[in-house]
């Protein structure tokens, strides 16, 4: 159990701040992930379910251990995502603004590249996200949306599981030392 | 600044959040989708698109080259299988007309059957014996069905062979084109008579034919029915060839009945002469004896009587013809006595059927002109 903390936390001062990633990386997978939500459901529309500009937020945000990178990139791709649809600017880029910052914050404080822990992370993130998008869309925009947790508990455990692959394939576009 | 160096993380979040507000606020409270903020969307949809649409053209084009590859393999499989089928109507329609053909000869041949004098019986061709030069073949009618061996074996184009061996189910003839076949033959227009043999080909030579008698290209040859084994007037062929040899003529016959394969096949059983076919009622096509009561000798074209072939033959009648004409008896003159006159026309001197009364005195050698003005 002491090994397992000791993997899990690690030195602040060693490691934050450390992206060792490609940077044409950090446009193109954020674009390939809008344009496979925007692309991929005309054909299968099973897939709509998978938020894959969440879980690229929650990636580079865990990598890139540092808040304020965090908050710019959620809310790059979040009003991205915003406009690209019909609905108001600003309440997917508000919700992936604070999703990035915590999820940096987290990063800082934990070894993400867990596979446990990324499972988590993925999960209460998603949940989180979608509570903060209701959220907004009934204060400020005023729309009447339902909230069924139970249907958002599954969906957010199915893009977990989906973003535990798509860590292990976006390691692999790390630059090595 | 101090306090804001310190919380800067917290404070840009807030920053980036608050402002993110204001434009969600902006939005709300304009209620006018003109009064929208296009920008940001026209930077998103400009940065997207073209990803989109390249990404479409290759889906669409991966989707057709898929859906022209599966087409293409059910062409393929739909050519093999038309292919499969064509193969199998080639075949069936092979078989049908052999079938058809094999009607028509059937029929052909029973027409012959019913018109024909003599009884036949009609076998089938069932193999071929061994060797390259031998002619003969295996029929499946054999001493039970009634056939022996020198029996002829006919089509109705023509005489075919004869029966060499004769087997319980099966019978062995030989057939015209073979080299020791033999056959008396006589021409159709110049009545000469000679002996088809076969050469071991597709073509058979007529022998004894003497150079000083007339055969033309293309004479028709009939069976002359003193070889024992072919009834008189079947066609045996048509002369080909015709020339002068050291000691005779060397005439080439086309057997008539060996074209296009043999099949099915006549036996005559019980053979009935019949005359030789005029020139004009000949067919080339099909050769039908005409009905039994009709078979009778066919008149010469010169209203004589038909003779023995040869030429001493003619010579002797036509003698005999002269001594009638001018009553003379050969054979019973005195020597020294005046013969009859052997230049006479014997066809323009009145016939007379009974000799007149002798004359008292008289020489049975004068002539009767002479007799008559004696006083």
């Amino acid at each position: 159990m002491r090994d397992i903390g000791d993997r899990i936390l690690i030195s602040n001062v060693r490691e934050k701040g450390h992206a060792p990633f490609r940077r044409w990386a950090f446009v193109a997978v954020p674009l390939a992930a809008i344009l496979f939500q925007v692309y991929v459901p005309r054909f299968f529309p099973v897939l709509s379910y998978l938020e894959l500009p969440l879980l690229v937020t929650i990636y580079f945000a865990l990598l890139r251990r540092n808040q304020i990178a965090g908050t710019l990139i959620g809310a790059a791709i979040g009003l991205a995502q915003d406009s690209l649809g019909a609905g108001k600017l600003g309440v997917f880029g508000i919700s992936k603004t604070l999703v990035g910052y915590f999820a940096a914050s987290v990063g800082v404080r934990l070894d993400v590249e867990h596979v446990f822990l990324r499972f988590i992370l993925c999960f209460f993130f998603f949940c989180f996200h979608e509570l903060c998008h209701w959220a907004l869309v009934h204060i400020f925009v005023g729309e009447q949306l339902g909230f069924d947790i139970g249907n958002t508990a599954i969906v957010a455990l199915l893009n977990a599981l989906v973003g535990i692959s798509l860590f292990h394939f976006l390691d692999k576009l790390k630059e090595r030392n | 600044m101090d306090l804001l160096s310190r919380y800067r993380n917290l404070t840009v979040l807030l920053l980036v959040i608050f402002a993110q507000l204001i434009l969600l606020a902006y939005q709300v409270k304009s209620k006018d989708k003109d009064k929208d903020v296009p920008l940001v969307r026209v930077w998103a949809v400009t940065a997207v698109t073209p990803l989109a649409n390249l990404i479409e053209t290759i889906r669409s084009h991966t989707v057709d080259l898929a859906d022209n590859y599966i087409f293409l393999r059910d062409v393929r499989e739909q050519n093999q299988r038309i292919k499969d089928e064509i193969a199998r109507l080639k075949i069936d329609n092979q078989y049908l007309r052999s079938e058809l053909e094999t009607a028509d000869r059937v029929k052909t041949l029973s027409a012959f059957q019913a018109t024909t004098p003599s009884r036949t019986l009609l076998a089938r061709v069932i193999g071929t014996a061994p060797g390259s030069n031998s002619r003969v073949v295996f029929v499946d009618r054999g001493t039970h069905g009634g056939v022996m061996r020198g029996m002829a074996v006919i089509t109705p184009e023509g005489i075919v062979g004869k029966v060499v061996a004769a087997y319980p189910t099966a019978s062995q003839v030989l057939l015209l084109t073979d080299p020791t076949f033999s056959a008396g033959v006589i021409s159709q227009k110049h009545r000469v008579h000679g002996d088809v043999r076969g050469l071991g080909q597709s073509k058979c030579q007529i022998d004894y034919i003497q150079n000083e008698e007339t055969v033309e290209t293309g004479e028709k040859f009939y069976t002359s029915g003193d070889d024992g084994v072919f009834p008189k007037g079947l066609l045996a062929g048509t002369a080909i060839a015709v020339q002068s040899g050291p000691s005779s003529k060397q005439v080439f016959l086309d057997p008539a009945a060996l074209h296009g394969g043999l099949e099915e096949v006549l036996i005559i059983v019980e053979g009935v002469h019949q005359p030789i076919p005029d020139i004009s009622t000949a067919s080339p096509e099909i050769h039908l004896q005409p009905p039994a009561a009709a078979a009778q000798e066919t008149p010469r074209p010169d209203g004589q009587a038909e003779v023995a072939g040869t030429e001493a033959d003619r010579l002797r009648e036509k003698y005999e013809q002269i001594g009638a004409a001018q009553n003379h008896v050969f054979g019973t003159g005195l020597p020294g006595s005046k013969p009859p006159d052997f230049n006479a026309d014997p066809g323009k001197a009145p016939r007379k059927t009974a000799p007149p009364p002798p004359v008292a005195g008289g020489s049975p050698d004068i002539p009767p002109d002479k007799a008559a003005a004696r006083p």
